[in-house]
């Protein structure tokens, strides 16, 4: 069977969860090779996880060098004339993109980008925010393709996963990184995949009253989203932001708290399995894909709901 | 400094967009065309940068490039009417259909016919196709470092460093020049262009690239050459509304009886 490459994410030799979704998917292509890239001992800390979700081989490119995700195209290109994969699967991320369209236009491969589920026969976007799903194929060989992250339920499988280092070469100019400040996460699940998520629009009014959305979330074990009006008025920061310019989530539960729901936040949400909205206007176009609407006040509505869900819990 | 603006005109995304259910082709004639808010983002940072005269040489020259069909001018306007200086505009029927990988090199053998190009800017990701990887793709194919989601960009001498900003934090980078640099939401605030510059974009020149003229080969871009192939595409039945009721001081023990109904909670 035919070796399919996996780009392991990873922070510093902190595993990402996607790194295990794109092991599952790939068993449904071939043999999962996963491709380690990062600082000498990086692949050590990655190896058992890596094994237990099914990596056959463990390509470990260990490298000192500060050029900008160069180390990572070029290892996935010598790797894709040496091993001949069947696609290289990469994780959906602003470098995750980067890398796969960089390796794509490099080895003239096709890229599938922004992928939902695969098969042998092909893959499946979910487009404009899901108002559209378009089944996609590659015309060439070893595809690149990206997942988004949360599409596939994780099985692990063990899998022999013998080690094998790949020499990293430095390839043409490259950006030099001088500094690097990751946002590390809080105590609350990670936006796109939380399976609650509880968003504020420009209705919660302050960044302080932005407490009332954190309640209900930290309640419901759910992640915090904010409309793009929020964040610019720096209510909530920016990587929280949820539609057409931020992020896309599919969650079991949506929660829209003082969301007008314009067009470019719905595209990152209508998705949702289900949707509550709260909004003082009944007007308001969220309520046109809200499963309940209530008419009101998110300041009184909001910790009476809070209290509820708290009540049952105890 | 000689400094590129890549831009793209995209549907209007206060209309609704629609797949072509042939080619699963984005349907351009059913919405309004703009230059994308980002790349008036890009156009802003460029000529910050100009005005600044940092960086090569004594003078500075902003050219914005579009590769997109004939109402794509448009968007060029747009940008000229900022206060860019020139355009070129790649436009051939050929080119319909592209994927990322035909648009990158494409727009790499584009930026090939300007002179003496320092500095690449382009946005950090349209907001039609969403690639986010277009402005790498054309460094990977010049041979250029690539400073992408810029939050702040600085040129000294022949030497440019961007703060990068993304969701997993922040990276400085730097490279010395040329180099391509894209741009992210919060660069900059693009300004208005003024009467005075609608009317001086009127007569700024835009030299029209065919494929021929830009040195591409008509194998190697279109919807029949691209390198995926879109299957089936089809429309998602929207979601449609379900109860609403109005808060009579009870609308949060309603949300949470209706959670109980649905075993969410
Ligand atoms: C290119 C582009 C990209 C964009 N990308 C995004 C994106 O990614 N994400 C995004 O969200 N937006 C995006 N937008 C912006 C979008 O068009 C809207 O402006 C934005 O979503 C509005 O946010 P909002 O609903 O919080 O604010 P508003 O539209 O101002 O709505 C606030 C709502 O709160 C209600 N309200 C006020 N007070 C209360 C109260 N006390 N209790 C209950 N309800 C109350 C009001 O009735 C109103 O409906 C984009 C726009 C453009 C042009
Ligand atoms: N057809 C095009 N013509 C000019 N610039 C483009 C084109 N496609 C993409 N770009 C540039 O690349 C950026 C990111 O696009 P993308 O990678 O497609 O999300 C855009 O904001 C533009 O600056």
């Amino acid at each position: 069977m035919a070796e399919v490459l996996v780009l392991v994410d990873h922070l510093e030799g902190e595993i990402k969860k996607s790194s295990y979704e794109l092991l599952t998917a790939a068993r449904t292509l071939g043999e999962p090779s996963a491709v380690v890239v990062g600082s000498a001992g990086t692949a050590a800390k990655l190896a058992d996880g890596l094994r237990e979700h099914g990596a056959e081989k463990i390509y470990v490119a260990e490298t000192d060098s500060d050029e900008f995700l160069s180390p990572e195209v070029s290892v996935l290109a010598s790797l894709i004339e040496s091993a001949s994969p069947a696609a290289v699967l990469i994780g959906v991320s602003a470098d995750g993109k980067e890398i796969a369209g960089r390796l794509a236009v490099r080895t003239g491969s096709a890229w599938l980008n922004d992928v939902v589920a695969l098969s042998g026969d092909g893959v499946t976007h979910s487009v404009f925010g899901g108002a559209y799903v378009a089944e996609a194929k590659a015309n060439t060989e070893h595809p690149v393709i990206t997942l988004r992250p949360g599409s596939v339920e994780i099985e692990p499988s063990p899998g022999a996963g013998a080690e094998q280092a790949v020499e990293v070469t430095s390839g043409g100019r490259s950006a030099a990184v001088t500094s690097r400040e990751p946002i590390v996460g809080g105590d609350r699940p990670e936006l796109t995949e939380a399976s609650v998520v509880v968003s504020g629009g420009r209705g919660v009014g302050s960044a302080d009253d932005f407490g009332v959305v954190e309640g209900l979330a930290d309640t419901l074990g759910a992640a915090v989203g904010a409309s793009r009006a929020a964040v610019d008025s720096g209510y909530y920061p920016h990587q929280f932001q949820v539609g057409q310019t931020g992020k896309t989530v599919s969650p079991q539960l949506y929660i829209a708290l003082g969301i007008s729901g314009a067009i470019q936040h719905r595209a990152g949400m209508q998705t949702s399995k289900t949707i509550i909205a709260v909004n003082k206007d009944a007007e308001a176009p969220i309520f046109e894909i809200a499963d309940f609407g209530v008419v009101g006040d998110l300041f009184t509505v909001t910790p009476q709901l809070t209290d509820e869900i708290a009540k049952r819990k105890s | 400094m000689n400094i590129v603006v890549l831009v793209k005109q995209v549907p209007d995304t206060y209309s609704e967009r629609k797949l072509n259910p042939s080619d699963g082709v984005l349907d351009r004639d059913a919405t309004d065309a703009v230059l994308d808010e980002i790349n008036e983002r890009a156009v802003e940072a460029a000529l910050v940068l100009k005005e600044a005269g940092d960086g090569p040489g004594d003078e500075s020259a902003v050219t914005v490039l579009t590769m997109g069909p004939d109402r794509a001018t448009d968007a060029i306007r747009k940008a000229l009417s900022m206060g860019a200086d020139k355009a070129v505009h790649l436009s051939d029927e050929a080119l319909g259909g592209s994927d990322a990988v035909q648009t990158a090199r494409a727009l790499a053998k584009a930026i090939g016919t300007v002179e003496g190009v320092d500095l690449v800017i382009a946005g950090n990701e349209a907001s039609d196709g969403r690639a986010g990887a277009v402005p790498a793709m054309v460094a990977d194919v010049l041979g250029l470092p690539a400073l992408t989601h810029a939050r702040e960009i600085t040129v000294e001498g022949s030497q440019v460093t961007v703060k990068r900003e993304t969701d997993e934090g922040i990276t400085m980078l730097s490279a010395a020049l040329p180099a391509v640099v894209s741009v992210g939401e919060k660069i900059n605030e693009p300004r208005y262009p003024s009467f005075k510059g609608i009317m001086a974009a009127k007569k700024k020149p835009v030299a029209t690239l065919s494929l021929a003229d830009a040195g591409i080969d008509a194998s190697d871009v279109g919807l029949a050459n691209a390198l995926t192939s879109v299957t089936s595409a089809s429309p998602k039945p929207p979601k449609s509304a379900g109860e609403k009721v109005t808060d009579e001081g009870d609308g949060g023990s309603k949300i949470a009886a209706f959670l109980v109904s649905q075993k969410l909670i």
